[in-house]
């Protein structure tokens, strides 16, 4: 990609042009996101630019929304909701989905394609599909509008990133290590917990980290399963949305992106981690 | 299991084992070995699957089937109205209104409806058919129906409770609906409608499905191929630069595929108004007049910047690692041999590239045809999807029949691409991050 | 209905002073036998769901020590009631609708009859609540409780105007001389028939016309000639927001929420009143319920319906109570301390020329004409 010495004017010319385009498209992935947060600390209540804030003016910024989030009862509610539903969807389908994908990798599963098709669909059928489906059929069981209801839904939508990831580890893995742990008189359970798991925990750990973001984010299931006891950050966002922009909903949304910040972090050094234990060069 | 017990029975496999074959340490012979214990791995498989696949069975595709049976399903009609409909499949709305035992069969069977009140519920129903059935139900109530004289004919006493009941129309509409299974709803929800004398075509003026479809399919290719416009460049930029710096800018490609969805569509929405960010920029610099601001939002542009904004990511990571694959010696190899950049590009890089376009532009495309948070909040009403149409059948008309309807004909299209998907990509090459 | 409303306003314009005492007081109030202690209260949301809170639940409460839960989901409030009647587990004890969902859910079997004579209480005079409500009640199973209206607002400071104001209902479809977007909610209801008042057709024919084939080409076609400069609304908040940031010049939404935006925002928006289309919100009860919670509820229901409740509700809010011996009593808002009764939907200066909204027949045609709205908006 580099130039070289001998390139003409004209590649000269598109050797910069085309680094400007990348610049300007990466710019237009990334602006929306960084542009909410001086947002979030306008003073006043709208979602543009005031001209206090453009001449850096202190009192034109303000922890307002910030304020009315942490104190807001509604917000807060929502918060603990989000925070309790994601967690529960997100043990279920990692620990079912860690099972499963053992089983998937180990090539002696039968009908695996059909299987694997299946266990991969909530991630293929659109949204409000699943949602629609979802909220007839456990309207029929007793399930729409109910704690339980929501995190099963979750937790199935969050099912095709684990098993993804984990089988996605297991390819690398080195089978004869099992079988030299089964050698030196290990049994399966403590072959599993001592060799296996401990080489694939990066894999475990970041679908773990996709299906609690599935979950965290997830709005339209929620819309439709959820009754009040249940409602999210994620759907108190939307439907402020759909009512107003309230600049307290950048504040959220700002926190938002620094979670999201955290997770991009520790899957990258997940990714580092796994890939030195297993040997591989890290990229 | 069960098969290596079967095998085990065998007396001419130990016969032969004896003469020669294989043996194992425990002496049984080698191939009966091997195969047992395929079958113990096998069911160990199974046994580790099974529970995630009960789960996913039980809470995901239970839910599908019931949609896909919902769409069909009509029993209220026959249900409610049991004599009536025996009474009425003699009956030929060609001939006029139906003789006196349909007004005495329908006069039971309403007195046993509006007692248990459920006689609204199918005018509700039928009003979906054919308006004013709604009312014409409301209005034949209990207290009506209890001053029939049973000696009298009872027809001239429906058609004075309204002068509906002595049309063709309403005993038509109940004759039509009657089986419990129905193609109505997917013949709604193509523009189509079940009539008397068969199906035929909604008017012009009232076809909005088709539409619909169409429009959200074609929605979704302007998205996929902008997601490909923008993604390419940068998918080649990431996978040519040396890895320090492109892991850098990798971050600026997942950070936004980390970022929650509302937070990037309010983002939007903060951009796009009129009296917004990119606006209040451009009348700055004096690019429009303050007067003169841009509509971005609520349209079909709005819908079309947020969702390519959304999808880049996914049209990038798939391009990214087929890119990542292809040897940079190739284009220098050609270059070497005298073809020019573009040739070069489009002769011999190009072409093996095409797995990711291919990966990306699907995946892209499934996934901006079932959208709807997107669409509802910064659509308006030319950039709305068919799922907006969806969820408004189910929350606001009730007509869950007609949701589930259209529900299932999108499904159909989606698991059409997936399949395309799996052929060309392979659902195991699915990458993540 | 629209009579009765008048009637009712014009006493409430003379009720500065608080004319009665609370109907109840503490120790008045009939022991509730064998009922729930907590119940789950549908409503709106937001100013409307905070004046039932202060003029009902929270009074309410005090006396007898219950506990509410508020539900913001009466958006979706039949849909919900559907799915959990499907599955036999009804959360919700109390439901706040406007009256056309009500029927809906009467229709349906979602909502219990309602007795109003004995589950209500009587007027002080001792009117029995079915001749207080009076033509009020249009369903079977919902008690009303203010009659609100959909109307227009308008920016006070557009220069293209000239110093010209809309007073007409008929000027939200002169571009030439109001130039700007307007918002209309998303739905065929009060749209169609606003077109077709201002395509020349008399108020009276209004139905008859719309059931027509050529009457709903005739509406959407005076629609199309503004169809442009439209913004569509789904959520009652959007026009006081979109007129606040100036993204439209004049648009429909419910009277409180313009009085709102005028008198507690102080924004440069003021009201147009003709052709109000008059509708009414209440509660139903949901069927079915245990009960012990019904009990609850209709011991609530009696209270918080009766006369000195529905006038105290409107200190909040500018919606006019639906009995029509609640209208003495109104008086001032709460908090800005200015005379309630001018703001009010049904008062005589603002009710001079209004719409009667046709719940029956809108319950025939919904399907069929929402429908051919979409496709209209396609096109």
């Amino acid at each position: 990609m580099a130039l070289q010495p001998y390139a003409s004017t004209g590649q000269r010319i598109w050797y910069y042009t085309f680094r400007v385009l990348c610049g300007l498209i990466l710019f237009f992935l990334i602006f929306p996101i960084i542009i909410i947060i001086p947002l979030s600390f306008n003073a006043l209540p709208y979602f543009t630019f005031t001209p206090g804030m453009l001449a850096l003016e202190a009192d034109a910024y303000s922890l307002e929304h910030y304020r009315d989030f942490f104190y807001n009862d509604a917000w807060q509610q929502a918060l603990w909701n989000s925070l309790s539903i994601a967690p529960a969807a997100t043990l279920l389908s990692v620990s079912l989905g860690t099972l499963a994908a053992i089983g998937l990798s180990s090539g002696k599963m039968p009908f695996r394609g059909v299987v694997m098709a299946i266990l991969i669909s909530p991630m293929i059928v659109p949204l409000i599909i699943s949602a629609a489906g979802m909220y007839f059929f456990y309207s029929r069981i007793g399930l729409q509008g109910t704690w339980f209801g929501v995190v099963l839904a979750h937790a199935a939508l969050g099912v095709p990133f684990v098993i993804i990831t984990v089988t996605a580890t297991l390819v690398g893995f080195d089978r004869s290590l099992t079988r030299a742990a089964a050698n030196m008189g290990a049994g399966p359970v403590r072959t599993f917990f001592k060799v296996q798991m401990p080489l694939i925990l990066p894999g475990v750990i970041s679908g773990g980290l996709f299906a609690f973001i599935t979950s965290f984010d997830e709005v339209v299931v929620i819309l439709f399963l959820g009754s009040a006891g249940e409602q999210t950050l994620p759907w108190r966002m939307f439907t402020g949305l759909r009512e107003q922009i309230s600049p307290s909903i950048l504040a959220v949304a700002t926190l938002l992106v620094s979670v999201s910040v955290i997770l991009l972090v520790t899957l990258e050094i997940l990714r580092r981690r796994s890939e030195r234990l297993r040997g591989m060069s890290p990229g | 299991m069960a098969e290596a017990t079967a095998n085990g029975d065998i007396a001419p496999d130990e016969h032969r084992s004896a003469s020669g074959q294989l043996l194992a340490a425990d002496g049984t012979p080698l191939k009966k070995s091997i195969r047992r214990s395929e079958a113990r791995a096998r069911l160990r498989a199974f046994l580790l699957v099974a529970p995630l696949l009960i789960f996913v069975l039980l809470s995901f595709i239970a839910p599908i089937a019931d949609m896909l049976f919902r769409s069909v399903e009509n029993e209220i009609v026959a249900d409610t109205l049991p004599r009536t409909v025996e009474a009425l499949d003699a009956w030929d709305p060609q001939t006029g209104p139906p003789p006196e035992p349909v007004y005495r069969a329908f006069y039971d069977d309403m007195l046993e409806a509006t007692e248990l009140k459920i006689h609204t519920r199918l005018g509700s129903r039928l009003n979906y058919e054919e308006s004013g059935m709604s009312s014409l139900f409301r209005k034949t109530n209990e207290r009506r129906l209890e001053r029939f004289d049973l000696d009298q004919p009872l027809q001239p006493q429906f058609v004075d409770l309204d002068k509906d009941w002595g049309e063709v129309e309403p005993w038509a509409v109940i004759k039509t609906f009657a089986p419990r299974y129905t193609w109505g709803y997917f013949l709604q929800a193509a523009d189509m409608r079940l009539t008397p004398g068969g199906v035929e075509m909604a008017p012009e003026f009232e076809q909005i499905y088709l539409k619909l479809f169409w429009r959200t399919i074609l929605l979704s290719c302007t998205i996929t191929l902008s997601c490909l416009l923008l993604g390419y460049p940068v998918a080649w930029l990431l996978s040519n630069l040396p890895a320090r710096s492109a892991n850098l800018l990798m971050i600026l490609v997942l950070l936004p595929f980390w970022t929650s969805l509302l937070v990037r569509t309010s983002a939007w929405k903060v951009l796009l108004q009129e009296q917004g960010v990119i606006n209040d920029i451009l009348v700055y610099i004096g690019i429009v007049s303050d007067a003169g601001r841009l509509v971005m939002i609520n349209n079909q542009t709005g819908t079309i910047i947020a969702m390519t904004h959304i999808l880049l990511p996914f049209m990038v990571l798939p391009l990214y690692s087929v890119m990542k694959t292809i040897p940079p010696s190739y284009l220098r190899a050609a270059k070497s041999l005298g073809a020019t950049d573009w040739t070069a590009f489009w002769r011999v890089y190009f072409p093996q590239s095409v797995p990711g376009i291919g990966a990306g532009a699907i995946l892209v495309f499934i996934l901006a045809i079932g959208y709807y948070i997107t669409p509802e909040l910064v659509g308006g009403t030319d950039g709305t999807f068919i799922s907006n149409r969806i969820a408004f059948h189910i929350s606001t008309s009730l007509n869950w029949g007609l949701a589930a309807a259209l529900g299932s004909l999108l499904l159909i299209l989606v698991l059409g691409l997936y399949w395309l998907y799996d052929r060309i990509v392979g659902i195991d090459n699915v990458k993540l991050g | 209905m629209s009579l009765k409303l008048k009637m009712m306003m014009a006493g409430a314009g003379i009720a500065g002073a608080a004319v009665a005492g609370a109907a109840y007081a503490a120790d008045e109030l009939p022991a509730c036998e064998g009922c729930a202690d907590s119940m789950t209260v549908v409503s709106w949301g937001g100013a409307y769901q905070n004046s039932q809170q202060k003029a009902y639940s929270e009074p309410y409460a005090e006396m007898t020590g219950v506990e509410f839960v508020w539900d913001e989901s009466s958006n979706e409030a039949v849909a919900k009631l559907r799915a959990m009647a499907e599955a036999g587990n009804i959360t919700w004890d109390l439901v706040d609708v406007v009256a056309s969902d009500a029927m809906r859910l009467c229709d349906e079997g979602l909502a219990e009859e309602i007795d109003f004579d004995s589950a209500l209480a009587e007027a002080p005079d001792g009117t029995v609540a079915t001749e207080d409500f009076g033509e009020m009640i249009v369903s079977d199973c919902f008690v009303p409780q203010i009659a609100y209206s959909t109307t227009f607002g308008y920016r006070t400071d557009v220069a293209e105007w000239n110093g010209e104001t809309p007073d007409d209902i008929c000027d939200v479809f002169d571009l030439e001389a109001f130039p700007g977007k307007r918002a209309l909610e998303k739905r065929p209801i009060n749209n169609m028939e606003w077109a077709l008042l201002c395509s020349g057709v008399a108020k009276e024919d209004i139905y008859d016309t719309l059931e027509t084939e050529e009457g709903q080409a005739q509406a959407f076609a005076k629609l199309d000639e503004i169809k442009d400069s439209v913004v569509w609304w789904s959520a009652g908040a959007e026009t006081p927001q979109l007129l606040a940031d100036g993204e439209i010049v004049m648009g429909s939404t419910y009277n409180g929420r313009l009085f709102a935006l005028i008198e507690e925002q102080k924004q440069p928006v003021a009201m147009m009143w003709d052709a109000q289309v008059y509708d009414l919100d209440g509660w139903i009860v949901p069927a079915g319920l245990p009960e012990d919670r019904k009990a609850r509820v209709m011991h609530f229901l009696k209270f918080a319906t009766d006369t000195q409740r529905l006038a105290d509700q409107a200190k909040y809010i500018s919606y006019g109570p639906a009995r029509q011996s609640s209208a003495p009593l109104v008086g001032q808002h709460a908090e800005l301390g200015i005379d309630m009764a001018p703001h009010m939907p049904t008062n005589p200066e603002n009710a001079t020329n209004t719409f009667l909204y046709n719940y029956e027949w809108w319950a025939d045609y919904r399907d069929d004409l929402d429908a051919k709205f979409q496709a209209w908006l396609l096109r």
